[in-house]
C-alpha cells in the first residue's frame, strides 16, 4: 500500500491503495464514485469508462498509480448543476433500460462529440461500437447522440429517430 | 391511539438522509409511535459512505407485510403527495412508472405528486417481483382496485367533513371538494395525510385483492395512455443511482468464486497458505466442491482467487459432446420425457397424400442471459438476521430460499430490491444472493460477492438448446393442410428461481434435491387454422445434469425464440412451396375457420399481421427476391406470434454481404397488441429493445464448449449485437386489434418480452428472400451465411 494523489471531477484526493490498483475500484469502493461500473475487468464492454484528458479510458484495464491526468467520471459531467447536453439528450430520448451500461455509452459519446461535433452515422457506428449494451439500447443511443450534437451545435444535423417522448 | 404508519413525509425525507443506525422501524419506535407491521426501511437505499455509519439492519423481526390493509400499499402524506407500495421489480422497462400511473389514475392524484417502492420483502407485499411479463397483465388488477379503494374511502371521509352525500363530491388531482359549492374543499393530505387509512381489504390471495370500489373504465383513464418520463432515467444518466453493485456497509468484506475448472470436477483440497499472506486475506471458505476467498478489499479478492491453490480431480474424461457435435447428441439422446402430442385431424394421412410436401429441420444452440454485470450480492448476517441487497428480479423467491436454504425463520430474512445490470429470467443473481448469505453466515461479517466476467459468461443459466423436424403438406391450391410439428429439447434438470435445492453454491455444497426437473420444450405459440395438426415434445439430457455450466434455466420469453425461430421459419418455408405472399399465406391460415374459441385472438392477429405489413410497406410477392449481381443484395421477412394475450408480428429489412457473408438488418417494423397500452413511449422501447436482444440471439449468440468445458467466456468468444449492427431505422405500431375496440375494460396484457419471439424467424425469412437460401441454425454469424452461400452458389 502507498499513497496515491488523483484528481477527479475536479477535487484531490490521496488514497492509501496498492498502486497497482485497477482505477475502477479505487474510483468505486475508495472514492464513492459509482458511475463507472465493473462489466468485465478486460477492457471489452466499456461499463467501466471515465474520462482522462479528455480519452474515454477503461478504468478496469488502468492501474491507479499511472494516471497521469485529471479523471472525470459521470457524476463530474454535468457543471455548476447543469447536466451535460449529452446527458440531458440521454432523457429527452429516453435512452436507458436497466442502465448498467449507460455511463459507457455517455461517456464515449461525450468524447465521440468532442472529436466530430457532427458526426455522421458511420462515425457514431465505428466510435461506438465497443461499448456494449445488453438490454440493446443502441438505437436510442445513436438517436441521444444525434440529438445531443445538435443541442451542441445547433447546425448539426437533428434526426431523431422515432418518436420522442 | 390509532398507529401512525402512514409515515409523514419529513420523517420519511429524514429517514433518507438519515444515518443508518436508524431503520425507520427503529425510527417510529424511538419516535414513541406505536411500531406495527408496516415498515418502510428501504425508502431510502441503504449504502452510502462509510460516515453513514450505514445499515446497522433493525431488530426485525420482519414478518410479511398484510396484503389485506389498505395501508400497505398506499400512504398518503400530510403535503397531499402519496408512496404507492408493490411487490414487483423493475427491470428497465418503466414497469414502476407503469404502476404509478395506473395508481395515480385510479387514486386520482397527479402522477408527479406520487412515488413508487417496490420489491423490498418486508415493506411490500409479496407480489412475486418480475417474471413472464405480467406485471401489468396480472399484478396491476390489484394495484387499482387498491388505489381505487383509497379513493372511495377518502370521498367516503369528504362526505363526512362537509356533511354532504358522496355523489355531490368532485374530486381531481388529490382534491376533493363540493360539486355545488367549490369553495369547500379539501385535500387527501388534509383528510388522511400522515394517518392509517386502517381499511381492510379482501381476496383470497394478493392477485384478488381488493376493496370495495369498483376500478375506473378505460374511458375515464386520464394518466393512462400518457408518457410520462421514466423517473428512474434521470438519476441512471446523472450517476446518483444507488444500485446493489453500489451497497457498501461498514465492516463489510469482499468475496470472488473459485469455480471447479472443469464440469464434473471434485475437490481434493485447499492450499489456505498460497494466499494467506496476502494483503487483506480474511478467509477461504470451502464446502464440497464450493470455494471462495475473502478479503478485506475487492482487488485483494480478486486476486486472492486467482492465486489460490486448489487441488481438483477431473473427471477421467470429458463429459460434453461439444459444441459442434450438440444437435447430433440431442438427436441421438433418448428422450427423459415426452409430452403426449397435441393432435387435431389426420396428420398423418393428410401428409402421406400431400400434392406437395415440405420437410425441414432447424437447430437452436445453447444460448446466455449473460448479463452486462456480472452476478453479485451483498448479505448481512447482523442480529442473527440476514439481510440481502440484491437486483434479483424475484426478490420475494431469493427471501424464501435463502431463509430454507440456512434453515432461518423467514422472518428473520429480508431482500432489499435494487436496481441492476438485467439478464431478463432465472440469471445468476439467484445464485450470487445465496451464495452471499451462505459467506457471510460462515464469515460474520457483510459479504458483497461479486463474479468475475469468465465466471459469468460460462456459469450463468442458459436457455435449452433445440432440434425440431417439421413436415407440411400443401393440397393443389397451395393451401397448408397438414402440419407436423416436433421438437426437442436439451432442458432436463431445468433451475426453477431461487430453488435452495438446485442453486449452485446448494449443487456444489452437495446439498441439491433427488430428482432434477423434469424440463420441458414448448410448441408454437400462434393462431394458425391447420386442418390436421400435430405437435409433439420431448426432453433429453446433457450427459452432466448437475454442477454444469450447461445449466438451463428461463431466459427472456424462455422457448419462445427458438421455438417462433423453427416455426415460423417453416411457415415461410410453406409459403415459397405455395409461391404465395408470405403475408398473404399466414392471412388464409388466420382467415380460415373463425368462429371457433380462437375467434377473439385470431381477430387480434389479423390485425397485427396487417398492421405490420403496412407500416413496413410491404410488397406482396413470393420469396425469395430475384438475386441481383451486387455484392449487397436485399431482402425482407415476416414473422408473427402469439404470447400469452399479446400479439406481434415483425419485419426485418436485411441486407446480405455476399462477399463476407455480413447480414446487416437495416430496417425492423413491429407491430404489438398487448391490449391497453399504459406508456405508449415506455412500450416503444421496451419493445425496440426486445426486438434488438432477438437480433442478437439471431445474428451472434451461442454458447461454445468443448467435451469438459464452457469455451465462451467473454465478450469475445460470446459476441453479442455491438452499435455497429443497430438497424438505421426501427417502427413500433401499437395496434389495439380487439373486435370491440372501445370496451370500458380493456385489459392490459404483458410487453416485457413479446417482442423477443418472432426476430429470429424475421431475419431468417429475410436472409432467405434476399438470397434464396434458407439458414436453419442459428445463429447467423458471417461464416455460416459465407458457407451457405456457397454451398448454393450465390457467393
Amino acid at each position: 500500500m502507498s499513497n496515491v494523489t488523483l484528481k477527479v471531477n475536479g477535487k484531490t484526493h490521496t488514497v492509501d491503495v496498492d498502486p497497482s490498483t485497477p482505477l475502477l475500484y479505487v474510483l468505486r469502493n475508495d472514492l464513492d464514485l459509482h458511475g463507472p461500473r465493473f462489466g468485465c475487468g478486460l477492457g471489452q464492454c466499456g461499463a467501466c469508462t471515465v474520462i482522462i484528458n479528455g480519452a474515454a479510458v477503461r478504468s478496469c484495464m488502468v492501474a491507479t498509480s499511472a494516471v497521469k491526468g485529471e479523471i472525470t467520471t459521470l457524476e463530474g459531467l454535468s457543471k455548476d448543476g447543469k447536466l451535460h447536453p449529452v446527458q440531458q439528450a440521454w432523457i429527452d430520448e429516453q435512452v436507458p433500460q436497466c442502465g448498467f451500461c449507460q455511463n459507457g455509452q455517455i461517456l464515449t459519446a461525450k468524447t465521440l462529440l468532442d472529436r466530430y461535433p457532427n458526426p455522421t452515422d458511420a462515425q457514431i457506428r465505428q466510435g461506438m461500437a465497443g461499448v456494449l449494451c445488453r438490454c440493446m439500447t443502441y438505437y436510442r443511443v445513436q438517436a441521444a447522440i444525434k440529438r445531443a450534437a445538435h443541442a451542441m451545435v445547433p447546425t448539426a444535423s437533428a434526426s431523431s429517430k422515432g418518436g420522442v417522448a | 391511539m390509532n398507529p401512525f404508519t402512514n409515515v409523514p413525509r419529513q420523517v420519511e425525507e429524514r429517514l433518507e438522509h438519515a444515518d443508518w443506525t436508524t431503520s425507520r422501524r427503529d425510527f417510529l419506535k424511538t419516535s414513541g409511535l406505536l411500531v406495527v407491521s408496516f415498515s418502510a426501511v428501504a425508502v431510502a437505499s441503504p449504502f452510502g459512505s462509510a460516515s453513514e455509519t450505514a445499515a446497522r439492519q433493525g431488530a426485525g423481526p420482519y414478518p410479511d407485510p398484510d396484503f389485506k390493509q389498505l395501508d400497505s400499499w398506499i400512504v398518503i402524506h400530510q403535503d397531499n403527495t402519496a408512496t404507492f407500495y408493490v411487490g414487483k421489480t423493475d427491470l428497465g422497462q418503466g414497469t414502476g412508472t407503469a404502476f404509478r400511473q395506473v395508481m395515480s389514475d385510479e387514486l386520482d392524484i397527479a402522477f408527479d405528486k406520487t412515488s413508487v417502492i417496490m420489491g423490498n420483502t418486508d415493506i411490500t407485499v409479496d407480489q412475486g417481483g418480475s417474471g413472464g411479463s405480467d406485471a401489468l397483465q396480472v399484478d396491476g388488477w390489484p394495484m387499482r382496485r387498491v388505489a381505487a379503494e383509497a379513493r372511495r374511502v377518502l370521498l367516503e371521509m369528504a362526505s363526512v367533513h362537509f356533511a354532504v352525500p358522496v355523489d355531490r363530491l368532485t374530486v381531481r388531482d388529490a382534491v376533493i371538494s363540493v360539486t355545488t359549492d367549490p369553495d369547500k374543499k379539501a385535500t387527501y393530505g388534509e383528510l388522511i395525510g400522515g394517518r392509517r387509512f386502517n381499511v381492510t381489504l379482501t381476496g383470497e390471495n394478493i392477485n384478488a385483492t381488493t376493496g370495495r370500489a369498483t376500478v375506473k373504465t378505460v374511458q375515464e383513464l386520464r394518466i393512462v395512455g400518457q408518457s410520462p418520463q421514466r423517473y428512474d432515467i434521470p438519476g441512471k444518466v446523472d450517476g446518483s443511482s444507488r444500485w446493489a453493485v453500489d451497497v457498501k456497509l461498514p465492516n463489510m468484506v469482499h468475496a470472488r468464486n473459485v469455480k471447479p475448472p472443469v464440469a464434473g470436477a471434485t475437490l481434493i483440497a485447499v492450499d489456505e497458505s498460497s494466499v494467506r499472506d496476502l494483503p487483506g486475506f480474511v478467509k477461504v471458505v470451502s464446502k464440497g466442491n464450493y470455494v471462495a476467498v475473502v478479503s478485506e478489499r475487492e482487488e485483494q479478492a480478486i486476486a486472492a482467487a486467482r492465486q489460490l491453490k486448489v487441488n481438483w480431480k477431473k473427471p477421467a474424461a470429458g463429459v460434453f459432446p461439444t459444441s459442434e457435435g450438440l444437435f447430433k447428441y440431442i438427436r441421438a439422446a433418448t428422450p427423459t420425457s415426452s409430452s403426449k402430442p397435441s393432435s387435431s385431424g389426420d396428420p398423418d394421412a393428410t401428409l402421406s397424400t400431400a400434392a406437395k410436401l415440405v420437410e425441414a429441420e432447424y437447430e437452436m444452440p445453447f444460448q446466455g442471459h449473460v448479463a452486462i454485470g456480472p452476478a453479485h450480492a451483498l448479505a448481512d448476517p447482523s442480529n442473527d438476521q440476514m439481510t440481502i441487497y440484491s437486483n434479483d428480479m424475484k426478490s420475494y423467491g431469493l427471501r424464501a430460499g435463502i431463509a430454507e436454504f440456512l434453515q432461518m425463520p423467514r422472518d428473520r430474512v429480508r431482500v432489499l430490491w435494487m436496481d441492476g445490470p438485467q439478464g431478463y429470467g432465472r440469471t445468476a443473481a439467484d445464485d450470487a444472493g445465496f451464495e452471499a448469505a451462505f459467506l457471510a453466515r460462515e464469515v460474520g461479517r457483510p459479504v458483497r460477492v461479486q463474479w468475475m466476467r469468465e465466471e459469468e459468461t460460462a456459469w450463468d443459466t442458459k436457455g435449452p438448446a433445440f432440434t425440431f423436424k417439421m413436415r407440411g403438406a400443401l393440397d393443389s391450391q397451395g393451401n397448408l393442410v397438414a402440419l407436423d410439428y416436433e421438437a426437442r429439447a436439451a432442458d432436463h434438470g431445468h433451475l426453477g428461481y431461487n430453488e435452495p435445492d438446485t442453486v449452485l453454491v446448494a449443487q456444489l455444497t452437495g446439498k441439491r434435491r433427488a430428482t432434477p426437473a423434469a424440463g420441458s420444450a414448448a410448441t408454437p405459440s400462434d393462431m394458425y387454422v391447420v386442418p390436421n395438426r400435430r405437435a409433439a415434445t420431448h426432453v433429453v439430457a446433457m450427459p452432466l445434469v448437475w454442477e454444469s455450466p450447461l445449466r438451463t434455466g428461463n431466459l427472456r420469453d424462455p422457448n419462445g425464440p427458438q421455438v417462433t425461430f423453427a416455426a415460423e421459419s417453416f411457415i415461410d418455408e410453406l409459403a415459397a412451396a405455395a409461391k404465395a405472399d408470405p403475408v398473404e399465406f399466414r392471412l388464409r391460415l388466420l382467415t380460415a375457420n373463425t368462429a371457433d374459441d380462437n375467434a377473439f385472438r385470431r381477430a387480434r392477429s389479423i390485425a397485427v399481421v396487417k398492421a405490420a405489413a403496412k407500416a413496413s410497406e410491404w410488397d406482396t410477392r413470393p420469396s425469395p427476391n430475384p438475386v441481383d449481381s451486387g455484392n449487397i443484395v436485399t431482402g425482407r421477412g415476416f414473422a408473427y406470434a402469439f404470447r400469452n394475450q399479446t400479439v406481434i408480428a415483425q419485419v426485418a429489412e436485411v441486407e446480405v454481404n455476399r462477399r463476407t457473408g455480413r447480414i446487416w438488418v437495416k430496417r425492423l417494423v413491429c407491430a404489438h397488441d398487448c391490449g391497453l397500452v399504459i406508456n405508449p413511449e415506455a412500450l416503444r422501447r421496451t419493445v425496440e429493445g426486445a426486438m434488438l436482444h432477438g437480433l442478437s440471439r439471431a445474428l451472434y449468440e451461442e454458447v461454445t464448449f468443448d467435451t469438459e468445458k464452457v469455451t465462451s467466456v467473454n465478450w469475445r468468444s460470446y459476441p453479442i449485437l455491438t452499435h455497429a449492427d443497430a438497424p438505421a431505422r426501427i417502427d413500433v405500431v401499437l395496434v389495439n386489434g380487439d373486435p370491440t375496440p372501445d370496451r370500458p375494460d380493456l385489459p392490459h396484457y404483458g410487453a416485457g418480452e413479446a417482442a423477443c419471439k418472432p426476430m429470429i424467424a424475421a431475419v431468417a425469412n429475410a436472409i432467405y428472400d434476399a438470397t434464396g437460401v434458407r439458414i436453419r441454425r442459428v445463429p447467423f454469424r458471417a461464416e455460416r451465411v459465407l458457407a451457405a452461400l456457397k454451398t448454393a452458389a450465390i457467393a
